[in-house]
């Protein structure tokens, strides 16, 4: 376990078609560091790391270890080298149990190819207790939370003897201390000798375990950076022009209460209750920040709103009127916008133009139709204003909307869904895979609805994004609410309502967790990157 | 929509106190269907009603021994009314059991709904048979006949394991079993060598599923369509040789020398389990030999590792390094081969000639088969013996003459498909990436 690996990047570009996803990317990662690779998404992180892994052919550059070109015809041969990967997107086999997913490429067979799997839990226990993972080998991996999840696939990659760990966002999917806990084993696997390279874009995690950072922009290297700097220096590097990180705002007016949910459950076509008796109301002129590790019952809770869901229980009032039992068609009728979680799959057509995406709820409506005609002179009209006042960045609306970035996307449903009068704004992962400038925009619109007093509801996995925009912050785990506070409740005591604990138990709990979570979980508490 | 309101709400909707209300929210657990008790409720009374009420005063004899065995067990007599109402009261227990399981909201568990199959199967039969003119069959006949039945079935069931398993939906079986036949029949004459025959037929199947790889693999076209493409395909083909070639000199090209059974000495002369395991062709050996070989070459073997993974999750399979398309061809060309060796059975073992459409839609009964059995080998196996079972049922029934119309017996095959498939079993799930082409990156 001594035999450390220098890796060099030299030259790699990649493109696909027309596309420079790379351009001549340098990277040296040392021996024994945590090596960062800093950038918004869509930087051309991830293909970097894909040519490496051997997934993509570079279209032009050269790989080298230890000095030497290597050229990698597949993960396989990567993994011969000393490199292991932990994909964004786990690449377990949920069926499978722990033993089975690491050994499967590279069993231990008998005779007649009979599997060994008792070889490979000997090797987990060894890895576990070397790092106190805790995995257990015949344990079904669906059956294992994400966090250990994570550490399988660690083990998978330790197991082949890699040297180089490519972990690439790896803390997308945790809870704030289970970050914490991962940015702890990276330190370990480091002092045992293993190089890591850690692609993130959220500067706090960045800051706290890189010993250097590259930070890459459009395909590009833009230069490093000494983990020492500010939160703000990096963004502006990243981003490439200065930018705000905390958002000015005023603090709420909240009125009258005009939303009510009441014992709201959603039962999934399994028979779980993936919504289970919540109750909150919003007031208007208040965001309602809703907060949660992803897949606790977010999405069904607004589907369960706009009237997507079949089977639901309980009530949704807005101005006193019944909600729920109603068609999508007259919920929208009611006030409601929303901004929904996948915007290229539920927000917009993308093979149709900016300018009818604009009017995908009103297309029947005055002034786009009369009668059974539309008027498509209207429709162009109303886009040109619309794209004015939302900053959308196109040339002209009468292009396919799948053409535009995550950000300007992310722009035109907002545009489309505030450019009516609302009595309730629901907007779900407001700025995911949305870069940090649109980011800044979109936030400063939600403001500016939440100040014409309307009741506003987001939906975050992204805690940061919650503590920025909250005026209250209410926490869903396992489709259930664990408590409501008030915005400026600390992060710590955020991230043990997503694991499922109460507010009541924190004082004692917090107690405990501060002698744990050091690094992470304090200091720059109002940046959203 | 079938959106139910609650018309009760609580009336003091606090503010901040959002809280207290979740804490306050009762714990439900997985409500558990009421599917399962509401079907053995509904066969239990036709049981009592039919089997046991309505039952014939007459007894039924059932033999168990046949001539060659070493000794003779004595036929097992019940008296159908006494049988059926015994029966029926224990399948109305059962039925009763589910439901009181349901209330304390816990799920039948499978050895109730096997039980209850075997009772009201059991229950079946003595009603069946008490009705009937002569009312006596032999069982041992019955059981060996359900197992000469399936093995076409169990080849194609193989087959499907072999190719959903990697993540191909291979619809084709049909197409298969009727290449096999066809190629076995028409080699065999030829050659006057049955084994040759047998080889041809593996090697016809695996041609079929190779096109079926090609192009759902290699160009992405659906499975689905290609693999009804290819049945059609099949069946034109065969049927337009068999009318211009075989027919026209039936003794050079369809009249193939069969296999022979093979009697085991000693052990095949054991009653009931004798004729079953001892007395086959080589093909019905082979059946078993191909069932163990599958089942052990999935679950104990490297490569039964990697053919899993790849149906299962074929990117995951990739970044470690497994070449997942050439994994499914081979699979997939390797499930062709074993259908076409079922195919064989229908020419060489159980009718010494070729038909036109000789397989007769028994490889969407060993689709059924397939799913049935969980896309497990041995699950398939019995699954394919179920309807191997109804099948020769009916035609045991018919012979004896029951009071129920033949029509109604022929369909029992496919009522039994339609109900096992159905999910009386409960919902079995797949492996999850068959049917889905892998395209990189």
């Amino acid at each position: 376990m001594v035999r450390v690996l220098k890796l060099e990047l030299r030259g790699i570009t990649k493109r696909f078609g027309t596309l420079l996803a790379n351009d001549h990317i340098d990277v040296v990662v040392e021996p024994g560091q945590i090596h960062c690779l800093l950038g918004e998404n869509g930087a051309g992180k991830s293909t970097l790391m894909n040519v490496l892994y051997g997934l993509y052919e570079p279209s032009e550059g050269d790989i080298l270890v230890d000095g030497r070109p290597v050229s990698f015809r597949g993960p396989g041969d990567a993994m011969e080298a000393g490199i292991g990967m932990v994909h964004q997107h786990f690449m377990l086999v949920p069926v499978f149990t722990v033993a089975e997913n690491v050994a499967l490429g590279a069993e231990p067979t008998k005779a007649a190819g009979f599997l060994n799997l008792d070889e490979t839990r000997r090797r987990i226990k060894e890895i576990s207790d070397q790092y106190g993972f805790d995995v257990d080998p015949d344990a079904l991996v669906e059956d294992l939370p994400v966090g250990v999840q994570q550490r399988v696939e660690i083990i998978k990659a330790l197991v082949r003897n890699a040297k180089v760990l490519i972990l690439d966002e790896p803390t997308a999917v945790l809870t704030p201390q289970e970050t914490d806990e991962l940015l702890d084993i990276m330190r370990q696997l480091k002092s045992g000798g293993t190089s890591i390279v850690f692609i993130s874009h959220k500067l706090r995690e960045v800051k706290a375990v890189s010993d250097t950072i590259t930070v890459i922009r459009r395909g590009k290297v833009v230069g490093t950076a000494d983990p020492a700097a500010s939160t703000t220096e990096l963004a502006s590097m990243m981003v490439g022009r200065a930018v705000s990180l905390t958002l000015d705002k005023a603090p709420a007016q909240p009125k009258e209460k005009t939303f009510e949910v009441r014992n709201l459950t959603v039962i999934a076509p399994n028979g779980q209750h993936v919504v289970d008796g919540l109750s909150f109301d919003i007031a208007r002129g208040e965001i309602l920040a809703v907060a949660g590790v992803q897949g606790n019952g977010q999405t069904e809770l607004t589907e369960a709103i706009l009237g997507l869901q079949d089977r639901v229980h309980g009530s949704i009032l807005l101005d006193g009127q019944e909600l729920l039992g109603r068609s999508v068609k007259e919920v929208l009728n009611a006030g409601v916008g929303f901004v929904p979680e996948d915007r290229s799959v539920d927000g917009l057509i993308g093979t149709f133009s900016i300018a009818e995406n604009l009017i995908l709820d009103r297309y029947d409506q005055a002034p786009f139709a009369k009668g059974i005609s539309m008027s498509p002179a209207r429709v162009l009209e109303n886009a040109k204003s619309r794209i004015e006042e939302f900053d959308v960045r196109t040339p002209s609306g009468a292009l396919a909307a799948g053409t535009l970035s995550g950000g300007n996307q992310q722009k035109v449903v907002m545009a489309r869904e505030l450019s009516r009068p609302l009595r309730l704004f629901i907007a779900s992962q407001p700025t995911r895979g949305v870069d940090v400038g649109s980011i800044e925009f979109l936030h400063k619109r939600i403001v500016a609805e939440r100040d014409q007093g309307t009741p506003v509801m987001i939906i975050s996995t992204e805690l940061d994004e919650v503590m920025e925009l909250a005026d209250r912050i209410a926490v869903l785990y396992k489709g259930k609410l664990v408590g409501v506070v008030q915005a400026g409740t600390s992060r710590d005591v955020l991230g043990l309502m997503m694991a499922g604990i109460p507010p009541e138990e924190h004082v004692q709990a917090g107690k405990a967790a501060d002698t744990t979570s050091t690094s992470t979980s304090d200091a720059e508490g109002g940046d959203h990157v | 929509m079938s959106t139910t309101v609650s018309s009760s709400r609580p009336g003091n909707p606090q503010p901040g106190n959002a809280g207290k209300d979740a804490a306050a929210a009762t714990v439900s657990a997985k409500p558990v269907g009421w599917k399962t008790p509401v079907f053995l409720a509904a066969f239990a009374l036709i049981a009592l009603v039919f089997f046991g009420l309505l039952a014939p005063n007459q007894t039924a004899s059932f033999g168990i021994s046949t001539g060659s065995d070493f000794f003779q067990l004595p036929a097992i007599q019940v008296n159908a009314f006494a049988g059926g109402l015994v029966l029926s009261i224990l399948l109305l227990g059962l039925a009763a059991y589910a439901i009181y399981l349901k209330t304390r909201g816990k799920p039948a568990p499978g050895w109730l709904t096997v039980a209850f199959i075997v009772l009201f199967v059991a229950a079946f039969l003595i009603w069946v048979v008490g009705g009937a003119r002569t009312p006596s069959i032999s069982l041992a006949g019955l059981i060996a006949g359900s197992v000469t039945l399936a093995v076409p079935l169990v080849f194609g069931s193989l087959s499907g394991v072999l190719c959903e398993r990697v993540g191909v939906v291979n619809i084709a079986i049909e197409g298969q079993l009727l290449g096999g036949a066809f190629t076995a029949a028409i080699v065999a004459s030829m050659t006057q060598n049955p084994f040759i025959g047998l080889l041809a037929a593996a090697v016809a199947g695996a041609a079929v599923s190779m096109v079926l790889a090609l192009f759902s693999i290699k160009y992405l076209v659906n499975q689905i369509i290609v693999g009804v493409v290819l049945n059609v395909l099949v069946s034109g083909v065969t049927g337009f040789l068999f009318s211009t070639v075989m027919q026209a000199n039936k003794a050079q090209f369809n009249s193939p020398p069969g296999l022979d059974i093979i009697e085991i000495p000693v052990l095949s002369s054991i009653p009931v389990i004798g004729p079953i395991l001892f007395r086959q062709s080589l093909v019905g050996y082979l059946m078993y030999i191909a069932v163990l070989v599958v089942w052990v070459g999935l679950f104990k073997t490297r490569w039964g590792l990697r053919v899993r993974a790849v149906g299962e999750h074929p990117q995951a399979a990739d970044t470690l390094g497994i070449n997942v398309n050439a994994t499914r061809f081979w699979n997939v060309t390797l499930g062709g081969a074993v259908a076409g060796i079922g195919g064989s059975f229908f020419t060489l073992v159980a009718i010494d000639s070729f038909t036109k459409e000789i397989s007769g839609g028994r490889g969407f009964i060993a689709l059924a088969a397939l799913i049935f059995g969980r896309w497990n080998p041995i699950g398939a196996f019995f699954a394919a013996l179920l309807f191997g079972f109804a099948d020769n049922l009916q035609s045991i029934v018919t012979i004896i003459g029951t009071p129920v119309p033949s029509q109604f017996m022929a369909m029992l095959p496919y009522l039994v498909t339609v109900l096992a498939v159905a999910g009386l079993v409960g919902k079995s799930r797949g492996p999850a990436a068959s049917g889905i082409p892998y395209v990189k990156g």
